[in-house]
């Protein structure tokens, strides 16, 4: 590929709050009946007003830590102007030129490090429904969903590979439920994605001079097709010696495609100005290390200290800190198995071998089954002798392979002595009269 | 009682309805009485609530038995058009919302009635408040009731005619910039704009987010200061109060306190010859009385015509969106003029390529103007100046005066670009027998000091001629 690709990020998370971001009406819209969840100030009735919600305010903030951003402790919020029916006031509340963090980075397994450039607070908006009612095509609107807050997280176009835009979203995902500030569902809309997708030559350092952002993806999958099937309809055009539009772009699960939505030219002015009706947050120092010290620990550091402190694979200890409650179950059995001089590792393996479901089972009951698993029966040492001899009888050209210097060989020996034992015995003792046997 | 009822002052009708000399039903009736013989003319009511009013003054009237005290129980008050009332429609004057019935009521609208005041109605305005004569209404101008050919000025031109016509005893408007003081400088009343967060905006409509003030506009300077012990304080549901303690503003006004008085020079200019004198008139009792009187140097207010045209109509561009034709009844065609030139102007300075150039050097003005009046509070604790240029103008003085507004508020738009405590109070006549306005300016949350000086300076007149005038109507 003559070309480079050039990719940022734009992730939008929905926060887990009890109420929403500017009002006290309950946030957990998901699947209510339309228009319960709603009051004058998400209504964005005459003469409401926003106040705004502290404790999202501060997940906002924990998400900003957690991506290793600076905290400003000036901030303030601007209004958004866009006129559409699902946006009850005719702005958005949202912030423009001093967000809640920004210039934090975060790095992937390869050793990247992708750029954060901003985390901010937001509202969302209500939702529009389409339907029949007695025989009409009617647009409806449920502002449930109006003023839940919402958090967006843009990266600076650091990504340069679809599959590490993937282990981002993964990463990202991962840390807002460490956080417990969401659960980031994509089925539910939790977390909506958009890239920032372009081309530019090999070797020029410039960003190219236009950008195609895609919309409609709620998978990561998805977000991994738009961008190889963007890449490839872009890298066709500059082929041809033209420069791909300026737009954004809808992607197409069925043709696993992009189709233009807007073009720059309908690009819209959004007007920004500051919030009259909240006045600017000026944070403390204590306040800002205060959310330091209320932060968990985090996926990256709990897979550090597993392979440090439990001696487990690095494999293993990043499969353990996938989700939260895995990690804590495996913790919880690292203790429960001291009592009975089991080790971390083995019980690494059984949680990831077994694929344990933590809330199934208690960590003592793992810990009994290790337990069962690892016991050893008594050697007969007569009937071993009997076995080794009639498998080594029945295996000349193992004995061979093995005598020409193939080690490998006797594995498969070994196998097949235990496999005729019929009984959990301590292989180290069988191999030991193996090799007696064969030197 | 010789006075008619509805002519009574709050403290006066607290008075009589303690000592049963009438019932609140009384006199709400009176006042009832007053609207319906005199309305037609003024055109003040947008929306007449008679039938709440008597039930609730009924109730008022009951819980007086009782012994039930509350600050304004069973007193009758008017409430300009944009403060939002629970079921009661609420227009602010504009055809937009000629139908819609709030869901719910403005902070200031449940902290009246919570004190028992009885609600008359809802007072015209200025379409949105977007002017200073109240001849932009969607439902017609109301008129001055000292001369039903003049305006009565604005915004809130209704609550304060009402209050001049005897029509209530007392009424809440809401100033933006000038549109408490300005109308009460043309109708002869106390009109009191509290500091910027002093009284929540929570339920008002909003006109220019970052300036707009609730306050009471009454007969008395008392009365204002009785008003605004109910109205004052932090409101949960507005970002933008203070949690500043709120002192008993009646506790000041009859104490003897050492002030200083800055009068400058600029606040002076261009205004009328007869105003200009009424107000050195007034200034010198003052001094007379043993006020300091200092003469210092303000910016001259000009430049808060500019600041404040691109803040507030960026604001107005901003709130004005949500009336966007989906709910509320009317769409988009059914903005007036003035309003759409508002939208249009704020959409202009918002954009993008001229966002610096308009609104952020307004802001950089605005805060050059906070410290032009922080460094003169610094010398002296309240500055005195004329209301308005002009006594109230005759019907029609606003066609073809896009600016019309901004030129009659001049002298009082600095003070609300800094977000400062004022007051209106009347210190006489012009040889036309309309009155004449002098304003109070304090430093935020000062409020106790402006009312202080208003309270002495009627003191100081309550025995004059001119306060015997009887209004034309």
């Amino acid at each position: 590929m003559k070309y480079f690709p050039v990719i940022g990020l734009e992730v939008h998370v929905e926060l887990n709050t009890k109420s929403k971001m500017f009002c006290g009406c309950s946030a957990d819209y998901f699947g209510q009946k339309p228009n319960t969840h709603t009051c004058p100030v998400c209504l964005g009735h005459p003469g409401a007003l926003p106040v705004p919600n502290k404790k999202a305010i501060e997940s906002c903030i924990k998400i900003g830590l957690a991506l290793n951003c600076d905290i400003p402790v000036f901030s303030k919020f601007d209004r958004k102007n866009y006129f559409y029916p699902d946006l009850a006031k005719g702005y958005q509340i949202s912030q423009y030129d001093q967000p809640f963090a920004q210039n934090g980075w975060i790095k992937l397994s390869n050793g990247k490090k992708i750029g954060i450039t901003r985390v901010h607070m937001e509202e969302d908006t209500g939702k529009l429904i389409h339907e029949k009612v007695n025989g009409e095509n009617v647009s409806l609107i449920d502002f449930n969903r109006s003023g839940v807050p919402l958090v967006e997280i843009v990266t600076e176009p650091d990504f340069d590979d679809a599959e590490d835009v993937r282990e981002y979203l993964q990463k990202l995902q991962q840390i807002v439920r460490y956080l417990g500030v969401s659960s980031a569902d994509m089925d539910k809309g939790n977390m909506r994605l958009e890239p920032n997708i372009s081309l530019r030559k090999k070797g020029e350092k410039d960003l190219p001079n236009y950008k195609v952002e895609v919309k409609n993806i709620n998978s990561f999958g998805f977000v991994v097709k738009a961008i190889k099937s963007e890449l490839e309809r872009q890298e066709k055009i500059l082929n041809d010696g033209k420069t791909p539009l300026q737009e954004t772009r809808g992607y197409v699960e069925k043709s696993s495609s992009t189709v233009s939505q807007r073009s720059k030219e309908d690009a819209q002015d959004y007007r920004y100005f500051p919030e009259p009706d909240i006045p600017p947050l000026r944070w403390t120092i204590n306040f800002i290390d205060g959310l330091k010290n209320k932060m968990p620990e985090l996926p990256q550091e709990k897979e550090n200290r597993f392979i440090k402190e439990y001696k487990i694979s690095s494999y293993n200890a990043s499969l353990l800190t996938k989700d939260k409650s895995l990690a804590d179950f495996f913790e919880n059995c690292a203790i429960d198995g001291k009592e009975f001089e089991i080790n971390p590792k083995p019980i690494a393996d059984y949680l990831i071998n077994k694929k344990i479901v933590p809330e199934k089972q208690t960590p003592a009951e793992i810990i009994k089954k290790i337990k069962e698993s690892s016991k050893v029966d008594e050697i007969d040492n007569e009937k071993l002798e009997k076995i080794i001899q009639e498998v080594l009888k029945k295996n000349p050209k193992a004995i061979e392979d093995y005598k020409s210097g193939k080690e490998n060989a006797i594995m498969f020996l070994l196998g097949e002595v235990i496999r005729e034992y019929k009984a959990r015995i301590d292989t180290n003792i069988v191999k030991e009269s193996l090799l007696s046997k064969l030197n | 009682m010789t006075k008619n009822l509805n002519k009574l002052n709050i403290k006066e009708a607290k008075e009589g309805l303690k000592k049963k000399e009438f019932s609140s039903v009384e006199l709400t009736k009176a006042c009832l009485k007053r609207i319906k013989e005199t309305d037609e003319k003024l055109n003040i009511f947008v929306t007449l609530t008679e039938k709440e009013a008597l039930k609730n003054a009924e109730k008022a009237d009951a819980k007086l038995k009782e012994g039930v005290e509350l600050p304004l129980l069973g007193i009758p008050i008017a409430i300009k058009d944009n403060f939002c009332t629970t079921g009661t429609r609420t227009t602010a004057s504009a055809k937009v919302l000629d139908s819609y019935l709030p869901p719910y009521d403005a902070t200031v609208v449940k902290k009246v009635k919570d004190a028992g005041a009885i609600i008359l109605g809802k007072t015209n305005m200025d379409a949105w408040a977007h002017g200073s004569s109240t001849e932009t209404s969607d439902y017609g101008p109301s008129r001055n009731p000292w001369n039903t050919n003049h305006l009565p000025g604005g915004s809130s031109g209704g609550s304060a005619a009402a209050v001049a016509s005897n029509q209530c005893i007392a009424a809440i408007g809401s100033e933006t910039a000038g549109s408490i003081r300005q109308p009460s400088s043309w109708c002869g009343v106390v009109g009191l704009k509290p500091t910027f967060g002093r009284v929540s905006r929570y339920g008002v409509i909003a006109m220019g987010s970052s300036f707009d003030s609730p306050g009471p506009i009454t007969k008395t300077v008392e009365d204002s200061a009785f008003v605004l012990n109910v109205l004052a304080g932090k409101d949960e549901m507005d970002a933008t109060t203070s949690p500043k303690d709120i002192p008993d503003y009646l506790s000041n006004i009859n104490k003897n306190i050492n002030l200083v008085i800055g009068i400058s020079e600029e606040y002076f200019k261009g205004v009328d010859f007869e105003v200009v004198n009424k107000n050195k008139d007034a200034i010198l009792k003052l001094e007379k009385k043993g006020y300091q009187v200092e003469v210092i140097k303000l910016f001259d207010p000009k430049y808060a015509i500019d600041v404040y045209t691109i803040l507030q109509r960026s604001e107005v561009s901003s709130n004005l969106a949500r009336y966007d034709g989906i709910r509320y009844g009317n769409d988009r065609r059914a903005f007036s003029e003035e309003a759409k030139r508002r939208i249009m102007f704020g959409t202009h300075a918002l954009s993008s390529g001229y966002y610096d150039q308009y609104y952020n050097n307004a802001s950089r003005v605005r805060r050059v103007i906070i410290e032009d009046f922080q460094k003169a509070f610094k010398k002296v604790d309240v500055i005195i100046s004329p209301t308005s240029p002009t006594v109230a103008l005759p019907l029609g003085a606003t066609q073809n005066q896009a600016m019309f507004g901004e030129m009659a508020d001049v002298l009082v738009e600095p003070s609300s670009i800094a977000g400062l405590s004022g007051i209106n109070i009347p210190i006489g006549f012009s040889n036309k027998d309309l009155p004449i306005g002098m304003q109070v300016i304090g430093p935020q949350f000062a409020e106790e000091n402006v009312l202080k000086i208003a309270k002495d300076y009627e003191n100081l007149t309550i025995e004059d001629e001119w306060r015997n005038k009887e209004t034309e109507i």
